[in-house]
């Protein structure tokens, strides 16, 4: 196998981790926290690509254009939930997927009303459109490498957040035992409304990052959403690590499988049957990965401990 | 009123209506008609295992996509026997939900949701692989399926199948919720410990309702075939599983008839929104949140509510 296509390609997977985590990290607290599903994180996605493609086309800065990505879908997350979902944490699952539900089609439509139904095309900042040359022979897109560090370097944050601080000590505390929490004299509704800022920021600049290589249009939130809820899900509801490990995982096994598995099954089978069966099992790939963890562990990689 | 008499009359205006169209003049709604049918089989399907057994699936359309295949594979092959059409997808529909339904009970609440909407999508990915029935871009029908000496293509024919199947599919589950096996499944939704406590093999009668919710929803999905004389993996999507919990929500779950009226009102919302914008769906978003907040047991239930408070 070639090992400048296989480096290449764990660092697209690693980046589509990252990249999932940010996703996943928010979804995973509100879920693990307020016992919410938000479907409607993928909208809050979809606000920083906007948001962000808004104010890099208007001031021409991309940092400009991040910080307001984060900025507005926190805002935005602040404003639903104290709107809507704040009236939705102690009702059935059921009522919060309908709810939710009914959240995405409005928001692909306001999305739809505001900038149109074509994709909006956003740049590569210029600083970071050539490519670096990560081993001799390799060229790797600049931008792609800066999405990572960035990816990880949030992730070391929201670690340092949750580990070391008050504000992290009332997450962990929430998410294994909010009764518990709240009796002893924290200011629950102001927790929730707190995380539920954070996990916005975390998917708008997931969003915002993602705006230069994928295209930004209203719906584009949904896909993610599915990866991301997968991800949740094997890394087990609640937790921050499982979020990280199985984004990872995740993000690994759906590029490397897109990459090799057609022509690995070229080896295989007949050409015809390889190019009909390739895609389609790559694509199937993921889903395949969490229906064998879940049937061997139903609670996740690593199960947060609910009360 | 007593209830017999109001079920006949509900009856007698589901066969008349395609009449009432005609005198109208407005033949369209006769196809309409079929959809609501049509949808109103899955999402009752979809409640059996959803408001009585508490389990929630993602994957439902699934099935749709199961009966529409079997339609679309049997006539690209030149078999238009309607029958062989659907005890194809009974047969297929039934064996999916057996193997993915053994797997997928060992999970439960969230997980459970996830395992569904995750097989769901393996088979929407293989139907893009299946090139030779059109892959991504679907099949379109070119012969109508014949019913004996009924054809389908015909709007009426296809209108009354329909609601045939839907009688049928809402007499047997009414029976069915009503039966010791029904009682069984609820119990276990509200109290799955005692249940097993009292001896009852809990997995193996939530299969049994996975497997008939799923062979039921097969059907819907030859219907759906025969209806746009199209098959494509679009009928499967998530978008479209999640469509039929939305209906089911919307009604009330845990009715049957409920499932049926959540169906109606969804696609006739949908229809009527439509027609006054082009930006519909902004208006949906808005009731569906609403109905959510403020109708705790769906439209059954604000009726209920409404019925009881006069």
């Amino acid at each position: 196998m070639d090992p400048i296509l296989l480096l290449t390609q764990a660092l697209n997977g690693l980046q589509l981790g990252v990249m999932l985590f940010l996703m996943a990290a928010g979804l995973t607290l509100v879920f693990g926290i307020m016992g919410l599903i938000n479907l409607a994180h993928g909208s809050l996605y979809m606000a920083g690509a906007y948001a962000m493609a808004a104010v890099f086309a208007w001031s021409g800065s991309f940092l400009a254009g991040l910080a307001a990505a984060v900025a507005a879908a926190a805002l935005l997350g602040v404003a639903i939930e104290m709107a809507a979902l704040r009236l939705l944490y102690r009702r059935d699952h059921l009522d919060q997927v309908l709810a939710t539900f009914g959240l995405i089609l409005f928001f692909n439509e306001l999305a739809r009303i505001i900038w149109g139904p074509a994709a909006i095309f956003v740049t590569v900042p210029a600083a970071l459109s050539h490519t670096v040359e990560i081993l001799p022979g390799a060229p790797y897109p600049a931008y792609r490498l800066v999405v990572i560090a960035a990816g990880v370097a949030v992730a070391a944050g929201l670690y340092l957040l949750i580990a070391r601080t008050r504000l992290g000590m009332l997450i962990r505390a929430g998410a294994s035992n909010r009764t518990m929490v709240s009796a002893l004299g924290v200011d629950i509704g102001r927790l929730y409304t707190a995380v539920f800022a954070l996990g916005a920021g975390l998917a708008a600049l997931a969003g915002a990052m993602a705006g230069p290589i994928l295209s930004v249009e209203p719906g584009m939130g949904e896909p993610v959403l599915i990866l991301t809820l997968v991800v949740i899900v094997v890394g087990g509801i609640g937790s921050i690590r499982g979020a990280f490990a199985a984004a990872l995982l995740i993000g690994f096994v759906d590029t490397i499988g897109r990459a090799f598995l057609p022509a690995l099954l070229r080896d295989l089978l007949a050409p015809s049957a390889a190019n009909a069966v390739g895609p389609a099992l790559a694509s199937m790939l993921i889903y395949l990965t969490m229906a064998v963890v879940l049937a061997i562990r139903p609670q996740g990689l690593f199960a947060a401990r609910t009360g | 009123m007593p209830r017999a008499a109001l079920w006949a009359i509900l009856l007698a205006m589901a066969v008349l209506l395609p009449f009432a169209a005609d005198l109208a003049g407005q033949g369209y709604y006769v196809g309409f008609a079929t959809r609501v049918a049509i949808f109103a089989i899955a999402a009752l399907s979809l409640d059996l295992i959803l408001g009585y057994g508490g389990l929630v699936s993602l994957g439902h359309a699934a099935f749709l996509g199961i009966g529409a295949y079997s339609v679309g594979i049997w006539t690209s092959h030149g078999v238009t026997a309607a029958p062989v059409h659907w005890a194809t997808a009974l047969a297929a529909g039934g064996l999916f939900a057996l193997v993915t339904g053994l797997i997928a009970l060992r999970t439960a609440g969230v997980a459970f949701i996830m395992i569904t909407l995750a097989f769901a999508q393996m088979l929407f990915f293989l139907a893009v692989s299946l090139k030779a029935y059109g892959g991504d871009d679907g099949l379109t029908l070119w012969d109508a399926a014949r019913l004996g000496p009924l054809d389908l293509s015909d709007d009426r024919t296809l209108y009354w199948v329909a609601i045939a199947w839907l009688v049928l599919f809402l007499l047997l589950g009414r029976h069915l919720v009503a039966s010791r096996f029904g009682l069984v499944l609820q119990g276990a939704r509200s109290n799955e410990r005692r249940m097993r406590a009292l001896g009852f093999d809990i997995r193996r009668h939530r299969l049994l309702a996975y497997v008939l919710s799923g062979m039921a929803a097969s059907i819907a999905g030859c219907l759906l075939a025969h209806m746009t004389d199209f098959v494509s993996p679009a009928y499967m999507s998530w978008q479209r599983s999640g469509e039929l919990v939305v209906m089911v929500l919307l009604g009330g779950i845990g009715t049957l008839h409920g499932a049926i009226l959540g169906a109606a009102v969804l696609l006739i919302l949908e229809e009527v929104l439509a027609g006054l914008t082009q930006h519909w769906m902004l208006i949906l978003g808005a009731i569906l949140v609403a109905m959510a907040l403020v109708a705790r047991r769906g439209l059954h239930g604000l009726l209920a509510a409404l019925r009881g408070r006069r």
